[in-house]
């Protein structure tokens, strides 16, 4: 809708145009050189994501890149398996008869017991090797992402 | 009591760096502060020939640094302002001459023979911008309001900050007439997009190339609007709170006839 | 079995060698005078007439190639990338939105100048000239590494000056340092007529009588430049600037498709100055 008002008033002003691109290049700058800050995001990612599948840590990438009107996030996490029991983020009825509760960290040890390597659940084909995957943040939480920590 | 130790830097080259530390620091002459301005450009100087002492250099920077000379053999007073010095830089030489110690030596002892120095910073962020931030402790960051120039402010700033400068921005060359059509960045997108203190607004005006082409800061002419916005600028350096004028696009006449601005 | 190991880039044996292409590089010394503009605008100007052309930003960590193209969010890969063997030429060239025979190669934004390996730079620029008609390399301002890496690998070079004695006095020493083994061009840059009629800025024979050197062309002040920086749009593909008519002038006498010298540009008439026109 204010695609359409912007193209019935005429092209923007050139200002209005820089602006925009400074903002955006600026951002991509900033993120390439905050190397520590990066580093400590992918690693708070690594350890989300690791509570639901088994990651190969030492290939994972975290990069940043400008893609026309907005900045993205590009999470390169290889997937080596499902873990077979995910950590609970949110409150669920108790299941009957409660099995001993699991603990929420994603200890190496869970991963014992799946036999590695196996293709994930999500997403289609993939035999053996570890499975690329890739996830754009940009701004918003995917629908199924678990809720951000504070 | 020390000088305060200021560079004059920008990242972007042409944006106005020796141009503003020359005027501002005319300015800050004409105040009554003793001013040493130092040219950090080795082997691409331009400060003398702003100032117009070109033909009057003896001893320069390196040869201080190398011994070969003492610093006040070094210093040349200006003519026209008293209170005002310029260290130049030599030219047959290039920025790996001096070391950023050895910068930062020269630019302390200068210290203790004024109220201010002045560091006409090169463009870039190699080996003169680094010699050139070692010896200060407060950063003036020049820009225009246009996108590369921008950017590179960016770059400095985030230098800057890292070492722990206090800063603020000179928006130069800005054309009001243009700012009004859109077609340039405004002064408040330049410092909102840096994210830094404003220190001055200096429009657009071909009476600074001729200024430059005699070797005269601008200051010098009193009638001169650009006199004027130098020298709220170096009031603003010295602390005080001097409202930023609006600048009005020239009228319909001065485009006519060709006044500047 | 044995197999020869084949090259990658290995013509087939009986095409004709392709001729080399030009590597010309452009600087200036004193920063802010048009270099990278210049770059971009030759280069637009040189593959809308259908030659093959990489610009290359030899600005290591202040890089605007990129920004002044308007392609700054396509870049994903950058000189140094394809220096460390981390990206391939192909995946670090970025193709122009406009002009396809136009290609980038931008510089590395968070590295410093010393980090380029010179004579792995010069044999980049030799491996480009094999696959484009034009090199392009837009130099930093200055004469410290940035500056030595850049014109290493061009037998070209195009100094850009503006009619200002700070700008002259750096263009004279940056000519000095070029050489007397490369072709040097000068293009005058941000000329006012009216000012230099009124004394109050040098002219083309005050820069030329100090340079001494062929004038491949005169650009005139124009406001138009920046609002085509704004828009990442290169003046020299809008038909109806000036500017770009002299940037396109500029690069028929690179490419030799006219031999005259370059015109001093005209004064902004009354009318143009009444009416607000460029």
């Amino acid at each position: 809708m204010f695609e359409f008002i912007k193209k019935l008033f005429g092209p923007e002003p050139s200002s209005v145009t820089a602006r925009e691109r400074l903002r955006l290049v600026l951002l991509s700058d900033h993120l390439s050189l905050a190397p520590d800050v990066v580093e400590s995001l992918k690693g708070d990612l690594i350890e989300v994501i690791s509570r639901y599948c088994e990651v190969d840590v030492a290939n994972c990438d975290v990069t940043f890149e400008q893609q026309d009107k907005q900045v993205a996030m590009l999470a390169n996490i290889p997937i080596l398996g499902m873990r077979s029991r995910q950590a609970p983020r949110t409150p669920e009825p108790p299941p009957a008869p409660a099995p001993p509760p699991v603990s929420s960290t994603p200890a190496a040890a869970q991963s014992t017991a799946h036999p590695a390597p196996s293709p994930p659940k999500a997403g289609g084909a993939g035999a053996g090797a570890p499975r690329r995957r890739r996830r754009r943040k940009s701004g918003g939480v995917a629908p199924n992402a678990a809720p951000q920590a504070t | 009591m020390a000088a305060r130790r200021i560079v004059v830097t920008s990242g972007k080259g042409g944006v106005g760096k020796t141009t503003t530390t020359a005027n501002v620091g005319a300015a800050l002459a004409q105040r009554g502060h003793r001013v040493v301005l130092v040219d950090a450009d080795i082997g691409l100087r331009n400060l003398d020939l702003v100032l117009g002492v070109e033909k009057r250099i003896v001893f320069d920077l390196v040869e201080v640094v190398e011994g070969r000379c003492q610093l006040r053999q070094a210093l040349i007073k200006d003519k026209r302002i008293e209170n005002l010095a310029i260290l130049p830089a030599a030219q047959t030489r290039d920025k790996t001459a001096v070391s950023e110690l050895q910068f930062a030596d020269v630019v302390t002892q200068l210290g203790e023979l004024c109220d201010y120095v002045l560091i006409d910073c090169p463009a870039g962020i190699e080996h003169g911008f680094r010699n050139a931030i070692a010896g200060a402790t407060e950063a003036v960051v020049v820009t225009t309001p246009e996108v590369s120039a921008i950017r590179d402010a960016d770059r400095v700033i985030g230098k800057l900050r890292e070492r722990g400068l206090s800063l603020r921005v000179i928006v130069n060359r800005i054309r009001p007439e243009m700012v009004r059509s859109g077609d340039m960045l405004s002064v408040d997108d330049v410092t909102d997009i840096l994210s830094a203190e404003l220190l001055g607004i200096v429009p657009d005006d071909a009476e600074i190339i001729d200024t430059t082409n005699r070797g005269e800061p601008v200051v010098l002419n009193v009638e001169s609007r650009l006199a004027a916005i130098y020298t709220k600028i170096a009031r603003r350096l010295e602390g005080e709170v001097v409202p930023f004028t609006a600048l009005n696009p020239p009228g319909f006449f001065e485009r006519i006839f060709g006044k500047a601005g | 079995m044995l197999h020869d190991v084949i090259p990658q880039e290995a013509a087939a044996p009986d095409a004709p060698a392709k001729p080399r292409g030009r590597a010309i590089v452009v600087t200036s010394g004193k920063g802010g005078v048009g270099k990278t503009t210049t770059t971009a605008n030759v280069g637009a100007a040189l593959a809308a007439a259908g030659a093959s052309v990489v610009l290359v930003d030899a600005d290591v960590g202040l890089r605007n190639l990129d920004i002044v193209m308007g392609l700054e969010a396509r870049v994903r890969h950058h000189v140094l990338d394809v220096l460390e063997n981390k990206a391939t030429l192909d995946e670090a060239l970025v193709t122009d939105k406009r002009v396809p025979q136009l290609k980038l190669l931008a510089a590395a934004q968070t590295r410093e100048k010393d980090d380029v390996d010179t004579a792995a730079f010069r044999a980049l620029i030799d491996s480009l000239r094999s696959r484009f008609d034009y090199v392009l390399i837009d130099c930093p301002a200055g004469i410290e590494m940035g500056f030595a890496n850049a014109i290493v690998g061009a037998d070209e070079a195009i100094v850009v000056c503006t009619p200002e004695v700070s700008a002259v006095r750096d263009a004279d020493r940056v000519v000095g340092l070029l050489g007397d083994t490369r072709k040097v061009h000068l293009i005058v840059n941000r000329l006012r007529p009216e000012l230099v009629r009124k004394g109050k800025m040098l002219s083309v024979e005050d820069v030329n009588a100090i340079l001494r050197l062929p004038l491949l062309g005169i650009i005139a002040d124009a406001p138009d430049v920046i609002v085509s920086t704004n828009k990442g749009e290169p003046v020299a593909l809008d038909a109806a600037s000036p500017v770009g008519s002299a940037y396109r002038a500029i690069a028929e006498r690179i490419s030799g498709a006219r031999t005259d010298a370059p015109a001093i540009p005209r004064e902004r008439s009354f009318f143009d100055k009444l009416f607000g026109s460029r």
